[in-house]
Parts: structure tokens; C-alpha cells; sequence
């Protein structure tokens, strides 16, 4: 299927994990946070969380800003 | 430990800190100097704003700031609507577990002033979340009021536009904010070079937060060192209490004798 990541579209496996889909941005343990359509998912619960297509997924970070 | 003798320490958000300048991190040349600016300038605070992670980017501000012990204030910088601020400042709690967060929410690209209505709407949102609401607001004495009243840990009011440098504007307007507020009133933007500073908080701002006067100077760690000194020196200015202007001139030698 396929999902956007951070404004790109990507093909990946059919209900590929939201913790899978981050990994394929960051492996960061910590300081970064996960958005699917927008609304915010725990961290603890992106194992749990199934994608579907067209889903679009955001993976941020803090950067230099302010 | 405060940076003025006998002074009281900035108490935001129910923390204590001895540094009454915040810094920001946007528009460094490199984290090198960054770094080194941020610990020229002394701060305990400093904010970042939240990004896509872009894979090819040098480096973590966060390390960066960790290395430092600096707390890390996230903003919601770019963000033109309540609903987008709410969002990012979600976002920032989970990827930093902190639930401060620098509120902003701007109008337009040109003059990133902030939107009175939408910024009340988030900061009511985010007060309502457990958050502690720290709003950047435009230098309107009534607008500082509602978000006092909406529960925000402290108002921010702009001197001038974020990056223009122009100083403060409208120091009046920031002196009744001062007066009026049970909350630290602390100058956001605007901030020039050191004197601006300095001028905040003889005002009688509680702090100053200021990032592109010193990442864009011509020596950012240099000009993070005046900084932290006006700050002081201000904060120094407004406790020992300014001579009321005079019209004519008062001898400050006797009048000669005999």
C-alpha cells in the first residue's frame, strides 16, 4: 500500500505498524513524536497502531527555531 | 543562584532561574556557535521550534542543550491557527516530555505578528490541557490581561516584529502590562542590540527573550555576552530606581563658597 511519510509518498507493506513506518525515518530513542492525519500518537502505542493506505504520516523533531 | 546580587530569581512556571534572558536557537550559522553563544549568554532556557525530521540534517540542538542544562522551551513557531499550535505543542510534550511550550500563532509571513484571537483560543486549549502557556502577544496591555486571565504562566509581548530589530516601540504599552500583571512579563522580539535589553528591564520586564540579535551578529558569542551583562545591568537599573526626569539642570556638585 501506499502511505506518505513526511511528504513523501511510499510503498510499504500492507498494515505496516506506525513504529515500523518511524524507523523508516529515525531511530531516535528519544526526543522525537509521531502524527497519522494529524492527530498525535503516543509512543507507546505505535506498535499498536495500524496504517492503512493513503495514511499520512509525520515524524517530528525539535529543531534550531525561535 | 541569581546573576544579580540580592535579587530575586525569575520564577516561571513554578521554576526557579538565576539567567533572566532566554535564548532562542533559530538563525545560526552552525551549532558550533550556537553552543558557544548559548553558554556566553547564560542562559537556562532556550527554545526550539518542531520539525519534520529531515534525515540529512548535521547534529541535534537538542544534544546541544542537554549538554548545557538548559531547559528546552518548545515554540509553535509557523503556526497560523489555534488548532495547528494545539497540535504542534501535543507534539512537542511527546517528542520532549516537557508540557511547556512557547506559544505562537502569527497572522501573516510578512509581519509574523501574532493573532490576538486565535493565540486566546490556544492558550484557553492548551491551559485547559495542563500546559504551561507561555504566549508570545502583541504589546497590547487588555490582550496581555485576557491571556493572564486564561491561566498563561507568563506574557510575552513583542518590542517590535520577530527579527526586526527595531527595539521596543511602544514602551509604554509594555509598562502597563507590567504594572497590570501578577505574571512575569517578559520582552519577546524585537530586540536589537544590547541597550533594547537593557531597556526591557529597566521597564521592569521580568526577562528578555531574544535569538536572531545575537545568532545573526557579526560575533554571536560576543554579542551573547552583552546580552546577558544589559540584562543585568537593566534588572540592576530598575531595582535601584531611575531619577524622575527634570526639565532644568540640578547641580550635582555644591554650589561654590566663601
Amino acid at each position: 500500500m501506499e502511505i506518505v511519510i513526511n511528504g513523501t509518498a511510499r510503498e510499504v507493506a500492507d498494515d505496516m505498524s506506525l513504529d515500523r513506518a518511524v524507523e523508516l525515518i529515525s531511530s531516535a530513542a528519544t526526543g522525537i513524536a509521531a502524527a497519522v492525519n494529524g492527530e498525535v500518537v503516543r509512543r507507546g502505542s505505535w506498535p499498536s497502531t495500524r496504517l492503512a493506505s493513503g495514511d499520512q504520516v509525520d515524524v517530528l523533531t525539535a529543531v534550531q527555531g525561535g | 543562584m541569581t546573576e544579580v546580587q540580592g535579587d530575586d530569581p525569575l520564577v516561571l512556571g513554578g521554576q526557579k532561574f538565576g539567567s533572566r534572558l532566554i535564548m532562542g536557537t533559530g538563525g545560526a550559522p552552525s551549532l558550533d556557535v550556537l553552543g558557544r553563544a548559548l553558554t556566553a549568554s547564560g542562559t537556562e532556557v532556550t527554545t526550539v521550534a518542531m520539525r519534520r525530521i529531515d534525515p540529512a540534517s548535521p547534529g541535534s540542538v537538542l544534544d546541544l542543550l542537554a549538554e548545557r542544562g538548559i531547559k528546552v522551551l518548545p515554540n509553535t513557531a509557523g503556526c497560523f491557527t489555534a488548532a495547528e499550535a494545539v497540535r504542534t505543542a501535543r507534539l512537542a510534550a511527546e517528542a520532549l516530555a516537557t508540557t511547556w511550550v512557547k506559544l505562537e500563532v502569527i497572522a501573516d509571513e510578512v509581519t509574523l505578528l501574532p493573532d490576538p484571537v486565535e493565540l486566546l483560543d490556544a492558550a484557553e486549549r492548551l491551559v485547559a490541557e495542563g500546559f504551561t502557556v507561555l504566549p508570545y502577544t502583541n504589546d497590547d496591555p487588555v490582550l496581555a490581561r485576557r491571556l493572564e486571565q486564561a491561566g498563561c504562566a507568563a506574557v510575552m509581548p513583542l518590542g517590535a516584529p520577530i527579527g526586526s530589530g527595531l527595539g521596543i516601540r511602544n514602551p509604554h504599552n509594555i509598562e502597563l502590562m507590567v504594572h497590570a500583571a501578577s505574571v512575569p512579563v517578559i520582552l519577546d522580539a524585537g530586540v536589537g542590540t544590547a541597550s533594547d535589553a537593557a531597556f526591557a528591564m529597566e521597564l521592569g520586564c521580568s526577562a528578555v527573550l531574544l535569538a536572531t540579535s545575537v545568532t545573526r551578529a557579526r560575533d554571536p558569542e560576543l554579542m551573547a555576552a552583552a546580552m546577558r551583562s544589559a540584562v543585568i545591568a537593566g534588572r540592576l537599573a530598575f531595582r535601584a530606581g531611575r531619577i524622575p526626569r527634570r526639565f532644568y539642570a540640578v547641580a550635582s556638585s555644591p554650589p561654590v563658597t566663601g
